[in-house]
């Protein structure tokens, strides 16, 4: 029998830090052929990415070790092969692209350079690596290829810097690719296209991918084969039709369960006046209009999701509405009043009424103060809402109401898991009774499984408390779930709005349209057919997409 | 670039004209230099005449204001001691100085760079541990203390290097190996720290990743990257050390703008105490300019 070309048997990593050592991986076993895709499927800690790092050889050792097992390359052990013969296997044979290409790439060298760094390392000249490295720029539909080459990384949008990354992997025409979260940190749109790009890749060279993910559409999207990772242990693999439609184990299930975008659609219910009333939103930045006339009526009790990729002004819109940055223009009357213009003392007041939560809960809960003085800071601000003498009490409750216990009052943010923070940020936020909560990626940054705890609770304060809600996100199958409205944004302006069914099932907008397209859908059927609907529909899409990403 | 060189050069001189108001009335409340100048027994009518001599009879303000036109044609005065203008005394020791300092510097920097890459290169490992403790020391040991056992051990007990004083190349070996101490101890920890987060970070997992060699890693991905912090505890070390090390120029007897400056102090000679201040001034003003250009030559994401 041939050998695989990738083959890990019996792989088991441990660290060892401080406090003790950490099984990251447990005997795990995997394969990977010629033009194959596999992906590994897991969640924050599941030690998914571990695996990719022991076979390019990035685990630090020490704190790492490798207690066990071998890797196979084309039917050689990596683990036996010196690290001089290992470093040359890097780039050439094994290649690796990233989740962040922006941290990823050498801020202080031109991409130019590091391309011919990546060619030149592994023998081959100077006058060919530059010639080189402008065809592979120009074979991943970099704008401009002479030009790029002498651009550093920021001067690149996200969706363009990841293909000077592929373009870097691919240099020396590697057996293996390695895409670890390769699209987690991209607009949909440009994850559409990036993954288009690496299949197309893939066909003409015949190399291997092994992508690691934690998105079931991404999955369904290139994968042939899966393996899913639960802390550190793999608990199932197979074709990714038999995984979706028959997982085995009970944490696949979970997993798939979990997969936003399949519940019913809410129907809006909401009656009486807006208690928000946007109109004409304007906002200036220098020269740039990031807001161009916005407006939208909010009741209470409701949820007008946000959806737009970056540079849409969906966060601008947040930030002016809370009056953390002022409008340029038009009004939003809150109860009566024009919260654009509103004097410091009756912003004081609103204040308690609207409240936020942000994207990343490590970085907005202060690391210093415990759970118990980040809820109760803002009755120490508010000091009418509650006397001092009830404060524990009614933090009890709201920990309580978020599904958190009041033992975890004097605990500090970094003894939770991300979830849970975010949890101890909604009762930050419900400690002042708020009747309107922004939401700004709120749970972008969780594993499926919490993000559907924390919809879950979201929707629960809704219909418990009448609380509206500004949900900003890019996820449409999220929003799909969660929202009674739709406003699709676009460069500052509102591309569509309307209800989640009308928005959904009968787009209306060209962009909608691609938006929603280039969506992934977990479930690999659907998303086959997704995709031949795109192929065929090609010629119109095409010119519209890559439109859009060049201005993006 | 250039508009960016205008607006600095324009917010020093605001400071150096501070910096002179401030000197040239702080040294007038010292004393008189009459006094210290002629002899214990001299007249007032000679106190008198020295003082007319040398403008010292007029009110400070209009001293002051002569000063100021004085300056703005290079004109900085003589030198009461030594009677020669003063500005030429004072660039004569700078140039000593600033030699001083430039050799002290340029060995500081290569040497650190290198010790505290490696350290960071395998941190906890033999050469981290080592230089970490070499470069402690460094930074806390006190420099008059080490010159002077550095002149009793090579210089008395040992004779192989001159005591003090200039006048041949083996003159320069005690004085810039005193003064390299401190700041290599310093800049070692800052390099150190500095390459530790650099080597950690993503860009050279994606460096590892392509298979680049572990030399290019440290000292073109990781270092180019770690330099920012580096160069800004450069220039101030290397500021102290323009300013004149006073205490190892005065053991060493070398002829720097630190000693100049003690002496003149001591003995009432303002036109030279200002004179150095203005040229000092100026010649650290020029080196943070550089530094500013600096960041900008190794980052492209500054621009100004």
């Amino acid at each position: 029998m041939a050998d695989h070309l990738l083959e890990v048997r019996n792989l088991s990593v441990d660290f060892y830090t401080g406090t003790g050592t950490v099984h990251a991986v447990r005997d795990i076993s995997y394969h990977l052929d010629r033009g194959e895709t596999l992906a590994i499927l897991g969640e924050s800690g599941s030690g998914k990415s571990v695996s990719s790092s022991a076979i390019m050889n990035l685990i630090d050792m020490p704190p790492g070790k490798i207690a066990s097992g071998e890797i196979l390359l084309n039917g050689k052990d990596l683990f036996k092969m010196s690290s001089e013969a290992r470093r040359e296997v890097n780039g050439r044979r094994i290649a690796m692209i990233f989740q962040d290409p922006l941290s990823h790439l050498n801020p202080v060298y031109t991409v130019g350079w590091q391309m011919r760094e990546a060619l030149k390392t592994h023998g081959i000249s100077s006058a060919q690596a530059q010639s080189e490295a402008l065809r592979l720029f120009k074979r991943v539909a970099l704008p401009e290829p002479e030009k790029a080459l002498d651009k550093y990384p920021h001067e690149f949008s996200g969706g363009q810097r990841q293909r000077v990354m592929i373009a870097m992997a691919l240099a020396l025409k590697p057996d293996l690719l390695i895409a670890d979260e390769p699209t987690t940190a991209l607009d949909v749109t440009v994850q559409a296209e990036v993954l288009a790009l690496l299949k197309e890749l893939q066909r003409e060279t015949g190399m291997g991918v092994l992508i690691i993910t934690h998105d079931l559409g991404v999955v369904s999207e290139v994968a042939d084969r899966v393996v899913v990772m639960e802390k550190g242990q793999l608990v199932e693999s197979g074709t990714v039709r038999e995984v979706y439609h028959n997982p085995q184990h009970a944490y696949t299930k979970k997993l798939i369960a979990a997969a936003p975008g399949k519940g019913e659609m809410h129907e809006p219910h909401a009656t009486g006046d807006a208690i928000l009333s946007v109109k004409d939103a304007r906002k200036f930045y220098g020269g740039f209009e990031a807001l161009k006339g916005v407006s939208f009526d909010l009741k209470a009790g409701e949820t007008v999701a946000v959806v737009g990729e970056s540079g849409s002004g969906k966060s601008t819109l947040a930030r002016i509405l809370l009056r953390l940055e002022e409008a340029d223009g038009g009004t939003a009357k809150w109860k009566g009043k024009d919260l654009f213009t509103m004097s410091p003392s009756d912003l004081f007041k609103l204040r308690r009424d609207l409240q936020m939560v942000f994207q990343d809960p490590t970085q907005s809960l202060n690391p210093r103060m415990t759970v118990y003085q980040l809820i109760s800071e803002a009755w120490v601000i508010h000091p009418e809402i509650l006397p001092k003498a009830k404060w524990r009490e009614r933090a009890a409750e709201l920990l309580d109401q978020v599904g958190l216990s009041p033992e975890h009052m004097g605990r500090y943010p970094h003894q939770f898991s991300g979830g849970q923070r975010q949890r101890i940020a909604i009762a930050r936020a419900l400690a002042l009774e708020p009747k309107l909560i922004v939401c700004d990626e709120a749970v972008s940054a969780l594993d499926v499984s919490v993000q559907a705890q924390v919809i879950k609770l979201l929707d629960k304060l809704r219909r418990d408390m009448g609380i509206a809600f500004i949900f900003i996100a890019h996820d449409l199958p999220l929003v799909r779930d969660f929202a009674d409205y739709v406003m699709v944004m676009q460069k500052g302006e509102v591309v569509e709005f309307g209800t989640v069914a009308q928005v959904f099932d009968n787009p209306q907008k060209p962009y909608t349209q691609a938006l929603l397209a280039a969506s992934l859908d977990p479930d690999p059927d659907v998303q086959a057919a997704n995709r031949n609907a795109r192929l065929t529909h090609r010629p119109e899409n095409r010119s519209r997409f890559s439109k859009s990403t060049m201005r993006i | 670039m250039l508009s960016f060189i205008r607006k600095r050069a324009f917010a020093s001189l605001i400071s150096l004209i501070g910096l002179l108001v401030m000197v040239f009335f702080l040294s007038r409340l010292t004393g008189d230099p009459a006094s210290l100048f002629l002899p214990v027994e001299a007249s007032a009518e000679m106190k008198a005449e020295f003082r007319a001599l040398h403008g010292l009879d007029q009110p400070l303000l209009v001293q002051f204001g002569q000063y100021v036109g004085n300056v703005l044609t290079g004109d900085l005065g003589e030198s009461l001691r030594k009677a020669r203008p003063a500005l030429d005394v004072v660039l004569e020791a700078f140039t000593w100085t600033l030699w001083l300092a430039v050799i002290t510097m340029t060995l500081v920097t290569v040497c650190a760079i290198v010790v505290g890459s490696l350290a960071a290169f395998r941190t906890g490992g033999f050469f981290d541990r080592f230089s970490s403790m070499v470069s402690l020391i460094g930074a806390s040991v006190p420099d008059f203390w080490l010159a002077i056992v550095a002149i009793v051990v090579f210089a008395i007990q040992l004779s192989w290097l001159p005591t003090s004083g200039t006048g041949s190349l083996s003159h320069w070996i005690l004085p810039i190996c005193v003064l390299f101490v401190r700041p290599f101890g310093i800049i070692v920890q800052v390099v150190r720290g500095s390459m530790i987060s650099a080597l950690s970070s993503a860009y050279v997992k994606t460096a590892r990743a392509k298979g680049v060699k572990a030399g290019p890693i440290i000292f073109i991905h990781a270092l180019r990257n770690a330099m920012l912090p580096v160069i800004t505890v450069i220039g101030d070390q290397a500021a102290s050390l323009l300013n004149g090390a006073v205490v190892i120029e005065t053991i060493f007897g070398f002829p720097g703008v630190g000693k100049l400056m003690i002496d003149s102090i001591l003995q009432r000679d303002f036109n030279v105490v200002l004179a150095a201040i203005l040229v000092t001034a100026f010649a650290i003003f020029l080196m943070n300019l550089v530094i500013d250009l600096a960041y900008a030559l190794l980052d492209p994401r500054i621009r100004y």
